[in-house]
């Protein structure tokens, strides 16, 4: 077992016939139930079939089925991929991140900020700069779980689940600041960013509705180093060997307390990339609740996509499309928001339990000779 | 004038087409805010305009509900690709969202309640209400009926929709204090700083119930929530302590019918008829009677009013329902002035 651990970090990856039925058939056949199972729900709550296949088309339709949908489905699968990519590396080192949502927030909040108060400037400086300040403030945000766990042994569920706390709070007393606060009004509420900080919008000569905007570049950006940094670096290396075994890294020479700030620094500062993706490219402004719990369901795209960042692409992906998908169901068949809430909990509760989707489809996989 | 009118002509025309070829002519829809359609008072009073006027004029009708402030667009959006004949969005908050949407369509309808733009936009109706009128007679009525003296009152967000509840109900708990010579105080808002308190969201009813439980241990014994569902949790908290040490005042629907289970608790509710200025809205949008502007909910017109005390109507002294009888002519007939 630990000759094989070893080898497969060693290599970076090594995808044999059980990582294939890990990564590919055990997410695949948990959407398949979870939609099973969704439409049993909707049987149960007097919904009759005809809808439920309407439902079932309209999420089709809303999420992959025009130019729109496809749109709508990239706008909300980027800051759940950004953020689902630093929850994975995370996990890789050993981490169980709940914090992603505090730290879009603060993230966030640092690219508005950034955004207005240097209102004057080119957009080729305004933009890039707006994002590093949400990278960094989701960075140090999250380092200080990092720090806690590493000084103290703080445990990072409790602290960054604390911090998520606070950050909603932050947010609402920064909001009324004089200084951050839009001009004329009495609720908490940002000013405005400058066009120039706003991520562009790359189809809107098309149709000027169509949301789609640069972020989906920073995402494609970070997928690619994330993986060079988790599978191709000297410190991608160390987080994945403390996640596997810590005492046999710092037997290695491995500063575990180095590590764990190191990597919650990173997931935080892609959780802030997130946070700035929604306030420079969908709403222009911070709100109390802008995070909208994209910092949870990043959660549940990491472990969807396996904690390896293609995976989280396409897991993201998936979420994005239920979500555009689901206001469609909720256009064509009447059917409440609700259900897609329901549909990816479900999928997260067959993600949990592999044991219990290789139970239920034991033709998907290949029979195991001898012991496990 | 001219393009107006020609304008008009072809939109008839337009209707009548699609009256002879489809069979349920006209949709009406609407994108809720994030309080959702089931919150018993804002939004869904709001969607049961739409449901009347499906009831009375054979329309259909759909929803959207917004989970969060980035769904505004997105929803807008994925409605106007879906033949709606009228939009309808509820609440200040989508008023950006709203005004976005009506500029890159101008040739979709719009309405929005809660919001007034200035200037007017040509295809959007805005619905408000002169809430502070029957928020008023609310807190005559509260400062007539408290044993403590002391009245509490908190709000969802610091928006004009939410603050003049909060407005008519200081204004009239004074009015009270100026007739009687009585020193009953309202805790939760300033009407000169523009300060209060406020959960900052109109979800949580967790919220509604810490807070009106700390307006509880300051003493006030009628609290007023103007926060939608979060108001549910202050009614939880009042259903525990009992009615006759904490009584809550419901706001937007008659909230002694929308909860029932809790309705013992209500004195009273303010109520502001969105379901009436919604159907109203399809109705000027079917007989193309439509154009950009303001209708306004007041008193006078039943837009806005006081709920019957239901229960706890036996408690209100009939002096003090004359009184409250008397205000209203007297704020209807504008001898009484509602924000002094």
């Amino acid at each position: 077992m630990t000759d094989r651990t070893m080898q497969n970090l060693l290599q970076g990856k090594a995808i044999g016939r059980t990582e294939i039925e890990d990564m590919v058939v055990v997410p695949l056949f948990a959407v398949i139930m979870a939609l099973l199972l969704g439409a049993l729900t909707m049987l149960a709550t007097n919904i009759d079939l005809s809808t439920i296949g309407r439902s079932y088309i309209a999420l089709l339709d809303g999420s992959v089925g025009s130019l729109n949908a496809i749109s709508e489905t990239l706008t909300a699968a980027a800051p759940l991929i950004l953020a689902g990519l630093g929850l994975a590396l995370g996990f890789r080192a050993g981490l169980f991140n709940i914090g992603a949502e505090g730290q879009i927030v603060v993230g966030g909040l640092a690219a508005v900020v950034t955004g207005f108060s240097f209102a004057a400037l080119p957009s080729f400086v305004l933009l890039p700069m707006s994002l590093f300040a949400g990278a960094v403030a989701g960075a140090l945000y999250a380092s200080i779980a990092g720090w806690l766990r590493a000084a103290t042994g703080a445990h990072e569920v409790i602290s960054t689940i604390m911090l998520n706390l606070i950050s909603f709070r932050l947010l609402d007393y920064m909001l009324s600041l004089p200084f951050v606060q839009k001009e004329g009004r009495a609720d908490p509420i940002s000013k405005s960013v400058p066009d120039a900080a706003e991520l562009p919008r790359l189809l809107s000569a098309v149709d000027p509705n169509l949301r789609v905007h640069a972020g989906v570049f920073v995402v494609m950006i970070m997928v690619v180093v994330v993986y060079w940094l988790l599978f191709r670096s000297k410190l991608g290396f160390e987080f994945r060997a403390s996640g596997e075994n810590p005492k046999a890294a710092r037997f290695a020479g491995i500063h575990s307390g180095v590590i764990i700030v190191a990597a919650m620094a990173v997931a935080g500062a892609l959780a802030g990339l997130a946070g700035a993706n929604q306030v420079l490219g969908v709403l222009g402004r911070a709100t109390p609740g802008f995070s909208a719990g994209i910092g949870f369901d990043a959660i549940a795209v990491a472990l969807l996509g396996r904690s390896h960042p293609v995976g989280v692409v396409f897991a993201g992906l998936l979420f994005g499309a239920l979500e555009a998908g689901g206001r469609q169901m909720q256009v064509d068949a009447g059917v409440s928001i609700d259900l897609i809430g329901i549909i990816q909990a479900l999928i997260i509760v067959f993600i949990a339990a592999p044991l219990l989707v290789r139970a239920i489809f034991p033709w998907g996989f290949r029979h195991k000779k001898g012991g496990a | 004038m001219f393009t107006s009118s020609f304008k008009m002509l072809t939109a008839s025309f337009v209707t009548v087409l699609i009256t002879t070829s489809a069979a349920s002519a006209f949709t009406a829809c609407q994108v809720t805010d994030t309080g959702g359609i089931d919150d018993n008072s804002f939004n869904q009073t709001a969607w049961k305009g739409v449901q009347d006027a499906i009831a009375d004029f054979g329309i259909d009708g759909r929803f959207l509900e917004s989970q969060a402030e980035t769904d505004y667009e997105a929803n807008l959006n994925s409605l106007i690709d879906g033949d709606c004949d009228v939009i309808i969005t509820v609440g200040f908050l989508l008023g950006d969202a709203t005004k976005t949407a009506a500029e890159a369509n101008p040739d979709q309808k719009f309405s929005i309640v809660d919001f007034a733009y200035d200037p007017p936009l040509t295809n959007v109706l805005g619905q408000v209400y002169a809430t502070d009128e029957a928020a008023f007679l609310a807190g005559y009525l509260a400062a007539g009926m408290t044993e403590t003296g002391i009245l509490g009152v908190f709000g969802g967000i610091n928006i004009p929709p939410v603050t003049i509840f909060m407005d008519g109900f200081s204004y009239g708990a004074d009015y009270y204090n100026t007739q009687k010579g009585t020193l009953v105080s309202v805790i939760g808002w300033d009407t000169q700083t523009r300060e209060g308190l406020f959960t900052n969201n109109f979800e949580s009813l967790d919220d509604g119930r810490a807070f009106a439980q700390n307006l509880f241990d300051e003493g006030a014994d009628i609290i007023l929530p103007v926060a939608g569902p979060v108001g549910l949790g202050s009614a939880a908290l009042a259903d525990e302590v009992g009615a006759d040490q904490l009584k809550i005042i419901g706001v937007d629907a008659d909230l002694y019918a929308t909860d029932p289970e809790k309705g013992h608790v209500y004195l009273t509710s303010i109520t502001k008829r969105m379901d009436a200025t919604v159907r109203q809205v399809i109705e000027m949008a079917m007989n193309d009677q439509f154009e950009g502007g303001l209708i306004v909910g007041a008193l006078e017109n039943g837009g806005v009013d006081l709920a019957p005390f239901h229960d706890l109507d036996s408690a209100v002294p009939a002096s003090l329902k004359a009184e409250l009888l008397a205000i209203r002519a007297g704020i209807v007939d504008g001898t009484i002035d509602v924000s002094p």
